[in-house]
């Protein structure tokens, strides 16, 4: 599960104060606002990436609020997605077990289920440079997730993508879900993305999270 | 959509598209006043005619922008092939080859480039953790320390040698001398260039960092990276071309080097003379014509280090 308890943010002039927000264990969660409402600074809070001025984050049960981005065990996709310029698509997926250093053959073999799973296989000797929007999202999930953590956090993950591959990563990200116990939260200003993939959707506005139910949210005239 | 065109109502100023006869002349574009339809629709003639003149006016100022700027960038240019064509006017092929020959010539060229060497990757292993940190880090005096490396770069040569040469008349820097000989001696040479050339460098490597987004070392630090990790498996290669830059740059600092070297090493040949001091004691015994081979020798030593270096620096970045 992923609890927030009260948190507060201060960056600059922007602030967000008292944000409480929970997402059971196994549950998508999505959260919807405006661009600007905030919903990137509370995903970066989770992470560990900014610093709470109160409150307390809890993730699978475990208090992380003073635990380090690398310590927290979530898996992070970016809105800009953020790949490496550097490193092979091969790199990108092993990465965080190479940190964790597991053994080498475990990386490989761990490296080809996952991109077998995401249909990059045949990527996975290119760079990050000259890949499509869908391609480069699936290389940020496959990072994010090659480790096995237990939440997972997503950045607007299909507002840069064309239709056809939103769909693709609708269904993606669908089958992500069954194949093990992970609790998502999910960012995005879109509502037709939000209903169609939320088990709990919350809505963030002026600066305070309200808690709605995925037929609730659906205006009268069926917006 | 009526065909009269439809007047702004009584007592409000329409201030995105005001239709008064001179305001809808100078618009570019007639389609969208056209769409609205708030401008009696002039004749089809008269709306072409405009039109077709603003284009060419358009690119006919282009043109001129561009030959201005060619015309810049191609006087800078005639003035350096000008500069390193009268040096190359001045000596002949005969000096040029009796400076290869000279031991002294020979010594100042070798302890050029060592010198410019160390001192290079000296600048780098400093500049580079200091470029990260100006760049990353917000901490109470960094303007201060910001403005301080700026006294490297804007103090006059001469004054730098000065400072230094005091600097090792001090109680700390005589303790200093009893261990290494530092003044009139190579290290000398290689302190009063790193002290300019790593300057540089690490305004150089500031920018670089600044450039370089966050966000990835950010990624990586969820992935299981501690900070230092994120350094040296991302942020690191991806400023890989800054690296190169501020190399390329404090070792050609330091080759030009020459007032602190003056000052605080002296130019006793065989001992401290690199090859600007060479040029300079050439030139001080009316040699012009040996000055002038020793400072071609300079010219193309820097040029074939620079595109080896850029060669090796590039190399499978995809840029070359």
């Amino acid at each position: 599960m992923i609890s927030l308890n009260q948190i507060s943010v201060h960056q600059g002039g922007f602030s967000l104060r008292n944000i409480t927000l929970d997402v059971p264990g196994g549950a998508y969660g999505v959260l919807m606002g405006r661009t600007g409402s905030g919903k990137t600074t509370i995903l970066e809070a989770i992470c560990g990436l900014r610093p709470i001025a109160a409150g307390s984050v809890r993730l699978m049960g475990r208090d992380v609020t003073g635990l380090k981005p690398a310590a927290r065990g979530v898996g992070y996709v970016p809105q800009d997605m953020a790949l490496f310029s550097t490193l092979t698509v091969r790199d990108h997926l092993a990465f965080s077990l190479v940190v964790r250093r597991w053994g080498r053959a475990a990386v490989e073999a761990r490296v080809e289920q996952m991109a077998e799973f995401l249909g990059i296989s045949h990527l996975l000797d290119r760079k990050p440079h000259g890949l499509s929007g869908g391609e480069s999202q699936r290389v940020a999930l496959g990072r994010a997730l090659a480790a096995q953590p237990e939440v997972l956090l997503l950045d607007e993950p299909l507002s840069a993508l064309d239709e056809d591959t939103r769909g693709e990563m609708h269904a993606l990200l669908r089958a992500i879900r069954l194949q093990g116990p992970l609790t998502v939260l999910h960012v995005t200003h879109n509502r037709a993305e939000a209903e169609s993939l939320a088990d709990r959707l919350f809505e963030i506005r002026d600066g305070s999270i309200q808690h709605v139910s995925p037929c609730l949210a659906r205006g009268p005239n069926g917006t | 959509m009526s065909e009269e065109p439809v007047q702004p109502q009584k007592g409000t100023v329409p201030f995105l598209w005001p239709t008064t006869p001179t305001n809808a002349a100078r618009r570019c574009p007639v389609v969208p006043a056209a769409k609205i339809g708030t401008v009696p629709q002039p004749p089809a003639a008269e709306t072409a005619l405009p039109d077709r003149s603003a284009g060419r006016v358009e690119r006919s100022f282009d043109g001129l922008f561009l030959i201005g700027l060619s015309t810049l960038l191609g006087s800078y240019i005639a003035l350096i092939a000008a500069i390193l064509t009268a040096l190359g006017a001045f000596t002949s092929p005969a000096y040029v080859l009796a400076a290869v020959q000279s031991e002294d010539v020979r010594f100042a060229l070798r302890l050029s480039l060592l010198s410019c060497t160390f001192t290079t990757f000296l600048a780098l292993w400093v500049a580079i953790p200091a470029g990260y940190v100006l760049s990353r880090c917000n901490f109470p005096g960094r303007n201060l320390v910001d403005a301080m490396l700026d006294i490297p770069i804007v103090l006059p040569p001469l004054v730098i040698g000065l400072g230094l040469l005091v600097l090792f008349q001090t109680p700390l820097g005589r303790a200093v001398e009893r261990i290494i000989p530092v003044t009139f001696a190579v290290p000398s040479i290689i302190l009063a260039q790193f002290t300019v050339a790593c300057a540089f460098a690490v305004r150089t490597m500031r920018v670089t960092f600044d450039q370089i987004s966050p966000r990835t070392e950010q990624v990586a630090m969820t992935l299981g990276c501690s900070r230092c990790q994120a350094f040296w498996r991302i942020t690191l290669p991806e400023a890989r071309r800054g690296v190169l830059t501020a190399a390329t740059l404090a070792w050609a600092r330091a080759l030009g080097e020459f007032g602190p070297i003056l000052v605080f090493s002296g130019a006793t040949r065989l001992r401290t003379e690199v090859l600007p001091t060479t040029v300079f004691l050439e030139l001080s015994t009316g040699n012009i014509e040996v000055a002038a081979a020793v400072s071609l020798m300079m010219v193309v030593t820097a040029l074939v280090v620079l595109i080896l270096a850029r060669l090796f620096g590039l190399r499978g970045t995809g840029l070359l």
